[in-house]
């Protein structure tokens, strides 16, 4: 018996669940038939307590601890299963019996993350087994290369890099220009902290990523590859270099592929780990050996790329999902997702949430089954506040956005956007000037600095955020504060400008009453900011035991044994010590 | 190694090696052996599933169980990490989260030798794309 | 030519495919403002970076604003260049560079003629909002050049002079964001770079950050030190635009006030370079005999092509750039230094003075003879024989500082015997007419014959490479003709490869040469100032007695009382110089 052991099941009395059962099997005496085992969340939460027998695989929905007995007695003693207990499918009304035939309950589908966690990368035997390179077999010898980039268009895969650019149209712009020689580019600079979608795949699936760049370069006619890296990822490009060696003794890299007459090569090139260098100009200018600057497009990189030659460059995720629609057909592909966004997207979820880590779900699933289903809901159950989409520059959207499915368009207009992924979740315990604060620093550090409202006006939006954060603030500063933002998005040259603002846009529409309480007040109500806060000690709490005295780093905090401790405000260096170490509640921020 | 010439050759080269690895995981098969995969991208081995998958390598070993260990990357469950996935002969994969050398010493003893589950298991909880 | 139609301010313009907004509107009469851009057409130099973002304008339908200079215009393309939004955005624009900029215009060596602070009028910035940190860095003297990066705005001008014009390669940006700065590699100075001191990223700069050093104020100590017998010289070039800096049209020949204004600023003698040009007409034309006569001859180890090595900032860049090809230039010093070596030699004998009471002033319209004269080959026991070099814009402002009123100057002439010059040496300010002063004479010796017409306009003209043939009476002499030292460049990896057949080549550093030089009034990227220059140096030459260096009366004087020939041991001694291998060999060491 798998007894979901998640946080969300856990809030909704899963433990004591899980000691009746246990108490039920030893008073049954089946301790050596029935093991009752808790697990990791099942990703279900809005039905939990979740119940799980094996081997039959009977799964049961919302579980109450006093239904221990029932489940025992009928389930493992007389092999019955609890009718009421099962999940009843919503649109069908039918109650499932078996929990392999409720996949729909798993929100996940994994499909440029199908082989992470499951092949060994560094064995491409695995990855051939796998149907590697079959698809990229098939492109070669029995297709031509419009009908490929049709195939592509028609699958409806945009860029999972953050712009959400038409993978097929890109292609096809490319394909369309003629040179002597042509680059297929992969874009293995995963800059956005938090996000690491790209690295997991090269590191789990790095073959994946080849015969796509392969398939690439035979429907624009490059013959020569290369995966822009980022120094950092010493284990990605370890498995890189042996996926290349191995794909080229199999003769899967090299001249005439599979005796098509296609040559196609890989080369590796290393990033210094700028986050401007995920603008594909930019990135460019790195690998030519060239300050990593964006330039003004058009010329796009499909006119004008690498040392001048037309150049395609896609993501590390956008290739991942290239040899599943040739293996699967654009048609399948095309019937995940919403409209205008086809397939799944990678997210990297983090912050106060239960279940941190990647998940790869389908476009048009809502933030709320992300957060409190797969994500498992809010750590030690505190209230959700603010999610933040699409890395540092993506908006920060709040509980009315909950419900709004997820995909490129949708984002965007609600102020945040896709970017390559990252998800951030954030409690009653963030402040969200502080928030975007953070965030505008990430940014300051990473502007290139080649045009001026993004390299001056973002140190000023930091600086004004600096301002407010402690307490030194107007609202005439908080009209600036838009406007700078307004004229920042409005006027920058690539991305990373045009999009930085965001965090304090989407605070500024969202969060508006905490910006006016920091400077009209003063205040910070999350207790983040520390120029506004001060440390009290309740003295109906206090019993004076001296330990907060005993740890205050400052020595701020004085009082006799047995007595009433005070702060002494002038030294306190608000570390949060003595509150941490309290065991009474005797001491609060106010 | 040798040069996959063909669409045919490569098509041949996967149902030789899927055959083979099905030949191995199958309880029928009296040479079917105990398949252990430990989650090593950067975010597993800095947790330490280095130190695991050594562990593991080691002791089946010692223990005389017919296993295979091998790597793979990252499971996505960043919050247990290390990740070991133990694929018993004829019967679904089971992840086991947060291992330490004692998990990995019971993954081995209880899990393994008897088939006894252990708590902290992660329900495999999305969905695979068949592959055709 | 493809000619689309478009709107620019509610008016209908129709360009050629491929015109930017910026130029389009100018067709209109609307001058759209701009920090960094600039056009230098004729010399094919187009800086459009899109840093500055002050020229964003609306394009329907577009989500945010486009920069005017770097977008080209469509079919059906509505712009809008003064609504509320660009306004705004501009004016925001505008004040964030400007609230990282010092607020020292009242000092600053540029005021009055500076793009930022005309920029600010023009938009009628009274205040600046967004306050904070400011960018600072240690100023940076060279003998030549002086940073001060406190003052630098990222237009990225000089590093297109310095990169893609010149191909030294020094100034390029470094480090990020707020922390970007425009500098020579590891933030070294200037001086321990390869900088030619060629000026150019001076005579770009649209702010104070970069100016040359300023002699003035010793220079008026020297003029009041009753021991000192002063004496200037002045170049060629510097007579065709000192007029610009009083608000004469660009072209307007200055000779006979400048030489006053000179007289009334005290300076004991008043000479002419121009006198040393034909000095070094004779050394360099004998040479370049010389060694054809011994190629002619059959002797294979004769280097040629013979360069030319007037100009200081390309003497500078093939010691640094081309050091083992060093012995292909002519051995003659530079017409300022011929200069200084003869005054402070044959003329100091001749008014009874020794070389330690006497200063030697040149004006320049370069910024590399600063440093040409500190070099230690060209003093005797410490002392120079040119003391200090001041800029055409130096002179400008000292004569304003004097009290003088430029327009109402009578016309004087120079002081005999440094001051007299014929047309040849009045060609040296432009480029190919060093090549067409040594043609001159080098024709009437070689072939014993006099010239019916001294006027080669085979040589003459814009274009960065020309190539010409002068019959010398059955002997074809191929000469080859660079301004700028990228043009420079490819004749040396030319020569380099063998793929040169040229006899003699005349290098300029200088876009058009001298007349372009990096001391002169700023051409504020208008490149028909340039132009104008060099038609009156023609028009000069073409009006004076003596067009033949050779005919010099003054010359044939030195050379009788002093020099004895061409080439002679004292020439060799007084008017010759060697160079050096400065290939920096220490970059990565330290």
């Amino acid at each position: 018996m798998l007894v979901c052991g998640g946080t969300g099941c856990h809030a909704s009395a899963g433990e004591l669940l899980f000691e009746n059962l246990k108490k039920e099997v030893q008073e049954n005496d089946l301790k050596d038939e029935v093991q009752v085992v808790a697990t990791g969340c099942f990703g279900f939460c809005e039905k939990g307590p979740i119940v799980k027998i094996i081997p039959d695989n009977t799964f049961y929905v919302q579980v109450k601890p006093e239904d221990a007995k029932e489940l025992v007695s009928e389930h493992a003693i007389k092999g019955r299963k609890v009718k009421r207990l099962l999940y009843t499918d919503p649109v069908k009304k039918e109650q499932i019996q078996d929990s392999k035939h409720m996949g729909f309950y798993k929100k996940q589908l994994r499909i440029a993350l199908r082989n992470c966690g499951m092949i060994d990368p560094e064995n491409i035997d695995e990855y051939l087994a796998a149907d590697g390179y079959e698809a990229m077999g098939r492109v070669l010898l029995e297709m031509k290369p419009e009908d490929a980039i049709q195939e592509v268009l028609d699958a409806g895969l945009r860029g999972r890099g953050g712009g959400g650019f038409p993978t097929g149209l890109k292609w096809q712009i490319a394909s369309k220009n003629h040179a002597d020689q042509k680059y297929v580019v992969c874009n293995a600079d995963e800059g956005d902290p938090g996000a690491f979608m790209d690295r997991s795949i090269l590191e789990g699936d790095p073959h994946t990523v080849l015969e796509a760049m392969v398939i690439n370069g035979f429907c624009i006619n490059a013959t020569k590859g290369l995966i822009y890296i980022r120094a950092e990822y010493p284990l990605a490009i370890k498995r890189l270099k042996i996926a290349i060696d191995q794909a080229r003794e199999y003769g899967l890299l090299g001249k005439d592929i599979l005796g098509s007459g296609f040559d196609f090569d890989v080369e590796i090139r290393y990033g210094a780990g700028a986050f401007v260098c995920g603008e594909e100009t930019a990135l460019i200018h790195s690998m030519e050996g060239e300050r990593c600057e964006p330039t003004f497009k058009p010329p796009f990189p499909a006119q004008s790329g690498y040392l001048g030659k037309p150049t395609n460059v896609n993501n590390v995720e956008t290739y991942a999902n290239i040899p599943v629609i040739f293996n699967k057909g654009a048609k399948w592909f095309a019937s995940i997702g919403t409209e205008k966004s086809k397939g799944t997207k990678v997210f990297a979820l983090a912050g106060k949430i239960n279940n941190v880590g990647l998940i790869e779900v389908p476009m048009g699933i809502t933030l709320r089954e992300v957060i409190f289903e797969i994500g498992g809901g809010i750590q030690g159950g505190k209230k959700f506040k603010a999610v933040q989409t699409g890395g540092p520059s993506g908006g920060c959207l709040t509980d009315e956005h909950l419900d709004t499915p997820i995909d490129f368009d949708n984002l965007l207009a609600v102020g945040s956007m896709m970017g390559s992924g990252g998800m951030i979740v954030m409690d009653e315990d963030d402040c969200m000037v502080a928030v975007s604060q953070f965030y505008l620093e990430f940014t300051v550090e990473e502007s290139c600095g080649k045009c001026s409202p993004c390299r001056i006006g973002n140190k000023r939006l930091y600086e004004l955020l600096g301002k407010i954060t402690k307490g030194q603030g107007t609202e005439d500063d908080l009209d600036n504060l838009r406007n700078l933002s307004d004229v920042i998005k409005d006027s920058s040259l690539c991305g990373l400008g045009q999009t930085s603002p965001n965090p304090v846009l989407s605070t500024l529409d969202n969060f508006y009453e905490e910006y006016l309480a920091h400077v009209n007040e003063q205040k910070c109500f999350a207790g983040q900011c520390k120029e506004l806060i001060r440390y009290e000690i309740i003295p109906e709490n206090c019993v004076g035991c001296t330990v907060c005295a005993r740890n205050c780093p400052v020595n701020c905090i004085s009082g006799e044994r047995k007595q009433v401790h005070t702060i002494d405000q002038s030294l306190c260096i608000k570390c949060n010590a003595c509150m941490e170490k309290c065991k009474f509640n005797a001491v609060t921020i106010i | 190694m040798t040069k996959i010439k063909s669409l045919a050759d490569l098509k041949k080269m996967k149902s030789d090696l899927q055959s083979k690895i099905s030949l191995r995981e199958k309880s029928e098969n009296p040479e079917g052996k105990v398949v252990i995969r430990v989650g090593m991208g950067t975010s597993g081995i800095a947790s330490g599933a280095k130190e695991i998958m050594e562990f593991l390598m080691e002791e089946t070993e010692k223990r005389n169980v017919d296993a295979i260990v091998t790597q793979t990357g990252d499971m996505g469950y960043s919050y247990a990490e290390p990740t070991v996935e133990v694929k018993l002969p004829d019967q679904d994969p089971v992840v086991f989260g947060d291992v330490d050398k004692k998990k990995a010493d019971n993954i081995i003893e209880k899990y393994i030798k008897n088939g006894e589950l252990l708590d902290g298991i992660i329900p495999q909880n999305y969905e695979t794309i068949d592959k055709k | 030519m493809e000619l689309i139609k478009l709107k620019i301010d509610n008016r209908t313009v129709e360009v050629e495919k491929g015109t930017t907004i910026f130029h389009a509107a100018k067709k209109l009469g609307i001058e759209i403002p701009t920090l960094c851009y600039m056009n230098l057409g004729d010399l094919k130099i187009e800086h459009k970076p899109g840093g500055c973002r002050v020229c964003v304008v609306e394009v329907e339908g577009r989500r945010n604003l486009a920069p005017a200079c770097a977008t080209e215009c469509f079919e059906g393309m509505e712009v809008q260049t003064h609504n509320v939004r660009v306004l705004n955005a501009r004016k925001t624009v505008l004040e964030l560079i400007l609230s990282d900029h010092p607020f020292d215009c009242l000092i600053c060596a540029k005021s009055g003629t500076c793009d930022l602070q005309d920029m600010a009028i023009k938009m009628g910035v009274r205040s600046i909002p967004y306050q904070g940190e400011k960018s600072t860095y240690k100023p940076d003297f060279s003998p030549a050049i002086i940073r001060e990066m406190d003052k630098c705005i990222m237009c990225r001008r000089c590093e297109t002079m310095c990169n893609d014009f010149q191909t030294v390669g020094v100034l390029s940006g470094i480090n990020r964001g707020f922390e970007s700065v425009v500098a020579p590699a590891f933030e070294r100075d200037l001086d321990h770079s390869e900088c030619t001191y060629c000026g150019q990223c001076v005579a770009v700069c649209p702010t104070g950050a970069l100016t040359e050093v300023d002699h003035t104020t010793q220079l008026i100590r020297d003029l009041a030190d009753p021991k000192k017998t002063v004496v200037v010289q002045t170049a060629p070039a510097v007579r065709a635009a000192l007029g610009e800096a009083f608000g004469l049209e660009p072209g307007t020949l200055v000779t006979g006030k400048m030489v006053s204004a000179l007289r009334r600023l005290g300076f004991d003698y008043v000479f002419d370079t121009d006198f040393a040009a034909d000095l070094t007409i004779m050394e360099e034309g004998s040479e370049l005999l010389d060694r054809l006569t011994r190629f002619l001859g059959g002797d294979k180890e004769v280097k040629l092509p013979m360069l030319t090595s007037c100009c200081p900032g390309w003497v500078n860049f093939f010691e640094y750039h081309f050091p083992d090809m060093r012995d292909i230039p002519s051995t003659a010093r530079s017409p300022q230094q011929m200069f200084g070596s003869i005054a402070k030699t044959y003329f100091a004998d001749k008014i009874e003075t020794n070389r330690k009471e006497m200063v030697v002033v040149s004006v320049m319209p370069c910024v590399a003879k600063k440093y040409e004269c500190t070099r230690e080959e060209f003093k005797v026991d410490g002392n120079p024989d040119v003391d200090y070099s001041i800029s055409t814009r130096e002179l400008a402002h000292l004569i304003k500082r004097t009290n003088m009123d430029f327009a109402s100057l009578p016309e004087e002439d120079f002081d005999k015997p440094l001051g007299e010059s014929t047309g040849a040496a009045v060609i040296f300010g432009t480029t190919g007419g060093v090549i067409e002063a040594a043609v001159r004479t080098a024709y009437e010796i070689h072939t014993g014959k006099s010239l019916e017409k001294v006027d080669f306009e085979q040589l003459r003209g814009f274009e960065g490479i020309r190539k010409a043939s002068v019959d010398f009476e059955g002997t074809e002499i191929k000469i080859g003709i660079a301004h700028g030292l990228g043009h420079a460049r490819k004749l040396l990896d030319d020569i380099k490869a063998g793929k040169s057949d040229f006899h003699a080549i005349e290098i300029m550093a200088c876009p058009g040469g001298c007349i372009g030089g990096g001391g002169q009034p700023l051409h504020h990227g208008d490149p028909s100032v340039i132009k104008a220059r060099q038609k009156a140096i023609y028009q000069e030459d073409a009006g004076k007695a003596i067009r033949k260096s050779h005919e010099n009366p003054y010359i044939k004087k030195l050379y009788e009382e002093f020099l004895e020939k061409p080439m002679s041991e004292k020439a060799h001694h007084l008017l010759h110089t060697h160079y050096f291998d400065k290939k920096r060999k220490d970059v990565l060491l330290d």
